[in-house]
């Protein structure tokens, strides 16, 4: 019996039922490309001398945006004169917007049942409101732009359950850094990860969007997470058209299963230079030179929210540079309303508007040879954020905080 | 595509990720021809220096892990790259070759860093001309091979739009 992927796949392909391993053609709701990917999609687009299909196109500058330099600010015009030229509507510009994939959920295009694709590997984290979201590259982005359709292997599903109440300061961050650690970063190569049990289910949407968010950490296609309550209500009154939740099969077949006891995961840190090479929080010493909170895995209002709870009244450690950067302007502006920004200049972080910046080592946070930073993003890499002989240690927005008042890596439970 | 390639083997490890191929500073361009200065310059900075046309990469598992950065593959195709041989690839990296008709194949060998090996993509089999040693691997999916002969999925896109 079919798994989430299988049937909006079947769906999108107009086929009854499609099997693992299946070559199809399907159709896609909607394509996102930002301003690293687009520039190269836009340039094969121009080659097929064609009229794109302009409902389905979201354009989103976030990665170099506000400009670093002058090839980013030409990337960043390619983008917009492309969205003139061609009268795209969903365009975001720098002062509505935000990082991409927080976007594209704000603002009601990811919904269930639906098949995105994003010129950027995090589109998995779409799976979090019941979407097939996955990464494509720029030739098949402007190939959904001329035509509306790609083709794709139908993924095998892996069930993953976790059972249980999650102890304090555990957030979404934590689970799947706990599952990547057990499966390896290849544990889900070519395959969609789906998520149960009650600890998903009692978990917030922006956690089950940093758990969806990782899921390409593991190799994965996809990570779906069946969508719920929270899920419609998020929705309701933002969701662009309409759209139909798909869920798996009582019995539908997984490739593997694998059940995990939501007591046993505690605040955890991913050491340089793989996600995977997971350590209780409380057992890595190790000082730190700046401290990152933001990013599409961790830079929501909730992420804030328990970040600026322990640093409420506190000093960012003398030796330390904190960046708080909101993902969202949806996002910074609730945070002003809230008071946490206030809370983060009190405490002598620097904060900013939205960009992707030095997640990926762009710029706003770039690390200097042998700098160590703990930071709320996706990736540990070699050079990721920076000098390659820099390291970054993945954790959630909680350890973020608590490291950034002690200087060095810490569990906020110690405290 | 030829049916039969040769080329000089450069081995990579497990998990090289798309930040080793191509590190992000440097995608304030998508031409293949800047990218492939900066080919796996923090982590081997030789490569880009020493690497002849029609070279192959050898690796291990989850090749092109990482961003979905066509610039990866497009940085290697650049620099002459024939072939990437790897255990596995990451998906997007996986996709991203054939759809820009850079080959790659599955396949777990056990070869040296500089040997010479020929690459016989239509009966599936690797030869490393030095110790005469011989691998198979699964040839691709008929539709794969047709967009990788045809040149890419730019071809294939052309022509459903002339179809239309
Ligand atoms: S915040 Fe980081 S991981 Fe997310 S889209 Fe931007 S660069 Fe990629």
């Amino acid at each position: 019996m079919p798994t989430i992927a299988e049937k909006i796949l079947a769906k999108k392909s107009g086929k009854r039922r499609v099997e693992p391993g299946e070559i199809i053609e399907a159709e896609v709701d909607y394509v996102m490309v930002n301003d690293v990917t687009g520039l190269p999609a836009f340039e094969v687009f121009e080659e097929f001398n064609t009229k794109p299909l302009k409902e389905k196109i979201v354009l989103i500058p976030d990665h170099y945006v506000p400009n670093k330099d002058i090839a980013s600010a030409e990337q960043a015009k390619a983008m917009r004169e492309f969205a003139r030229k061609y009268k795209i509507p969903n365009y975001f510009e720098i002062g509505t917007s935000g990082i991409c994939h927080q976007i594209m959920i704000e603002r009601g295009f990811v919904a269930p049942g639906r098949l995105i694709v994003g010129a950027d590997s995090h589109s998995c984290t779409y799976g979090a409101l019941g979407a097939l979201g996955t990464g494509v590259g720029s030739t098949e982005a402007a190939t959904v732009f001329a035509i509306g359709k790609l083709w794709f292997k139908v993924p095998e599903t892996q069930k993953f359950t976790i059972e249980g109440k999650l102890n304090r300061y555990v957030m979404g961050k934590d689970i799947i850094l706990h599952i990547i650690s057990d499966i390896g970063v290849s544990g889900s190569l070519y395959k969609v990860m789906e998520f149960y049990g009650s600890t998903i289910e009692e978990l917030s949407l922006s956690d089950r969007i940093t758990i969806s968010n990782m899921a390409v950490e593991a190799g994965a296609k996809a990570g779906i997470i069946p969508p719920d309550e929270k899920v419609f209500r998020y929705l309701n009154g933002r969701v662009k058209g309409d759209y139909e939740a798909i869920y798996s099969d009582e019995d539908a077949n997984y490739s593997e299963e694998f059940e995990y006891d939501a007591e046993e995961i505690i605040p955890v840190v991913a050491e340089p230079f793989l996600p995977s090479n997971v350590k209780p929080a409380s057992e890595v010493d190790v000082k730190i030179d700046q401290a990152y909170l933001g990013s599409c895995t961790n830079g929501r209002i909730e992420d804030l929210r328990i970040a600026a709870k322990i640093l409420k009244g506190k000093k960012v450690h003398r030796d330390v540079r904190m960046i708080v950067v909101p993902a969202s302007k949806e996002v910074f502006e609730e945070a002003l309303r809230e008071g946490l920004i206030e809370i983060f200049l009190d405490a002598n972080a620097y904060v900013s508007g939205p960009t992707c910046g030095a997640c990926l080592g762009g710029y706003m946070g770039v690390l200097a040879r042998d700098e160590v930073c703990v930071s709320s993003t996706n990736r540990n890499f070699i050079g990721r954020m920076g000098h390659k002989d820099s390291r970054v240690y993945l954790a959630s927005p909680a350890v973020v905080a608590a490291s950034a008042i002690t200087g060095r890596i810490t569990d906020p439970n110690e405290l | 595509m030829e049916n039969k390639i040769r080329g000089r083997v450069w081995r990579f490890p497990d998990n090289v990720d798309t930040d080793q191929i191509i590190p992000a500073e440097y995608l304030t361009t998508s031409k293949p021809e800047e990218l492939a200065k900066h080919v796996f310059e923090k982590v081997r900075p030789e490569f880009a220096k020493n690497v002849q046309n029609g070279d192959i990469i050898v690796a291990g598992k989850n090749f092109g892990c990482g961003s979905s950065r066509e610039h990866a593959p497009r940085a290697l195709l650049g620099i002459g790259i024939s072939a990437v041989i790897a255990e596995s690839f990451a998906r997007i990296f996986f996709r991203n070759s054939i759809n820009i008709g850079l080959p790659v194949i599955e396949c777990k060998i056990d070869v040296e860093e500089g040997d010479m090996l020929e690459i016989d993509f239509a009966n599936g089999r690797i030869r490393d001309l030095r110790t005469v040693k011989e691998f198979k691997f699964k040839r691709m999916a008929p539709f794969l091979l047709e967009l990788i002969n045809s040149g890419g999925l730019v071809p294939y896109v052309k022509n459903k739009l002339k179809c239309r």
